[in-house]
């Protein structure tokens, strides 16, 4: 469903992106997990066709450079948080999304109900929760049934309860034979929706390997934030990895998932790197499925 | 799918929007959320009660009381048409891309199968009717208490001056969108706009004068550079539709009505169209050569 080939992109100095090739078959579901700033999101604007970048990209056999708006019509997009005229009606733009697609009216009101928004049209957008405008982004991807479903960070800016909701509607789409490529920060949605990670780092593919191998425990492990001085950071990102532990930067420290009984291994990790750690700050508990096993 | 790159034929391509039905759907948006806008009310005010006002004072100028005709009017309002259309159309434009940049709703756009020049060429054309639509309104007005006070006298010239309104307020439109193309934020663009109102208006005129006598320009350079202004252009058209021979704009005016005779109107009006076009296409141009959002 998707082939990236040297997909790379830069920002003036900065590279995004470097040289990343992948495959997903019509079905699979992938996840691509880094932390902020990896290129997570500038690799799911190429594979959009929506900023242009070197190398190739194709979904389902159409070109993304040279016939970018037929690979789209193949393609559901969620973004991290939904941006629309804030003062549009929901109905109304349904409807405008339905009709940019060749869709017939019946069809805007049936993707509403699929996501739980039905009784809802005549709401704007701005009156909308975090949880709703997802449901909405949700149900403007679903509009045309098309087999590829992409998510950037899709649960980042929701609640446990929004959150449980996405995954579980990503659950019922992966069911029905979507293809999902998604990208998260946790590990417990990782778990259940992905049979692929992605690890990207610094613009690059770090690691092609699945949720059970990043994750080898089936109990409830911890994130953790490490506070470390900036400069440190991205030496100890690395040496955690080559630790096996999974961590993702965030601007605000660097987040771990550990064991609940192991939170000491990252530090001690660190410390036999010389690395200080000023402070660490336990967020909360992520089970991880039973699909990790 | 097979490892080796294949692309699908265009006779296999998933369903995307034709390209005028994508542009139609786009310039419909675009051309509601004008009607529900506070400038498109605000504009359309304005400009109706200067014609107005412009109309019922026109003859009051010459010792009578009431309505002028149709002729006298166009001429009235043809100082009001060059300081008011340019800021209307170039701040409508500016704020066209740069406003769906800067609040996010770009990228989610351009995300679902519609290409740029689709966005683009939608955006132009819903805010071309909105703005045409704003100044019949004025016209509109202005017209039927002409038409109830005094007749039907001079309503050609009238007309004329409708049209060529319209024209000079597509090409600046143009501008605005290609200053919109270029620019990240809406204060920026608007800024930009604004600057390129103060020159055409104002600016050009002083310049052109400074350098007729610096450089002792003759005349047909003179009328060169004059009507590469489309506010100058616009001007000696509709004077020229009024039946009034450039003569009265002086040696230079005069050397225009001998040496094109009747097919000056035709070169004003090439001059508008050319305004009109040339910048819209440099803002496609530009827009789909674009490689961030």
């Amino acid at each position: 469903m998707i082939l990236a080939s040297g997909i790379t992109k830069r920002f003036g100095r900065t590279e995004a992106v470097s040289e990343v090739s992948f495959q997903l078959g019509a079905g699979g579901s992938l996840a691509l997990w880094g932390s902020n700033g990896a290129g997570k999101t500038t690799l799911i604007r190429c594979l959009l066709g929506v900023i242009r970048c070197r190398g190739r990209a194709s979904i389902g056999g159409v070109d993304v450079r040279r016939h970018g708006r037929h690979a789209r019509a193949l393609v559901g997009y969620v973004p991290q948080e939904l941006a629309f005229h804030d003062d549009a009606r929901l109905g109304a733009a349904m409807m405008f999304f339905a009709r940019l697609r060749g869709l017939p009216a019946g069809r805007a009101a049936e993707s509403l109900d699929a996501v739980g928004l039905s009784g809802h049209e005549r709401k704007r957008v701005r009156d909308l929760s975090g949880g709703m405008k997802q449901r909405l982004a949700l149900a403007v991807a679903l509009l045309s049934d098309p087999p590829l479903i992409i998510l950037d960070e899709p649960t980042s800016n929701l609640d446990a309860a929004g959150r449980g909701e996405v995954v579980e509607t990503l659950l019922r789409l992966r069911s029905a034979g979507k293809t999902l490529l998604f990208a998260s920060h946790r590990p417990d949605e990782v778990v259940s929706l992905a049979d692929r990670v992605l690890v990207m780092e610094r613009g690059r593919l770090f690691r092609d390997t699945t949720p059970g191998e990043l994750w080898p425990t089936t109990k409830p492990v911890q994130l953790v934030r490490l506070y470390l001085t900036m400069a440190s950071e991205a030496d100890a990102a690395e040496a955690l990895r080559e630790a096996g532990h999974a961590v993702h930067l965030n601007g605000h420290g660097l987040c771990v998932a550990v064991a609940r009984d192991r939170k000491a291994e990252p530090i001690a990790t660190l410390a036999r790197r010389r690395i200080e750690v000023r402070d660490i700050e336990v967020l909360e508990d992520v089970q991880i499925p039973e699909a990790a096993r | 799918m097979s490892t080796a790159h294949a692309h699908a034929g265009p006779d296999t391509f998933p369903a995307a929007p034709s390209l005028l039905g994508g542009i139609g759907r786009f310039a419909l948006r675009e051309f509601r959320d004008a009607l529900a806008s506070k400038w498109f009310l605000l504009y359309t005010i304005a400009f109706t009660v200067l014609a107005v006002g412009v109309s019922f004072l026109s003859l009051s100028g010459i010792g009578s009381h009431g309505f002028a005709g149709f002729g006298r009017t166009a001429a009235g309002l043809l100082n009001l048409i060059m300081l008011v259309v340019p800021l209307m159309a170039l701040t409508a434009g500016a704020g066209s891309i740069a406003g769906e940049r800067e609040r996010g709703t770009l990228l989610y756009l351009l995300a679902q199968p519609v290409s740029r020049t689709q966005v683009l060429l939608g955006k132009y054309l819903g805010l071309a009717i909105a703005l045409v639509c704003s100044l019949c309104i004025g016209f509109g007005v202005s017209a039927g208490m002409l038409a109830w006070r005094t007749g039907g006298v001079g309503v050609g010239s009238y007309a004329m001056l409708v049209g060529l309104t319209a024209l000079l307020a597509l090409a600046m439109l143009s501008v605005g969108v290609l200053i919109s193309v270029t620019s990240r934020r809406t204060a920026v663009a608007t800024g930009a706009a604004l600057f390129a109102w103060l020159t055409l208006v104002f600016l050009s005129d002083l310049g052109l004068m400074a350098g007729s006598v610096l450089f002792k320009l003759r005349v047909q350079e003179i009328f060169g550079l004059a009507s590469a202004n489309p506010l100058q252009s616009f001007k000696m058209a509709v004077i020229v539709s009024m039946n009034a021979s450039l003569d009265v704009l002086g040696p230079v005016g005069a050397y225009a009505s001998h040496t094109l005779g009747g097919a000056l109107p035709l070169v004003l009006t090439a001059s508008l169209v050319t305004w009109a076009t040339v910048p819209l296409a440099a803002a496609v141009v530009l827009f789909a050569r674009r490689g961030s959002v």
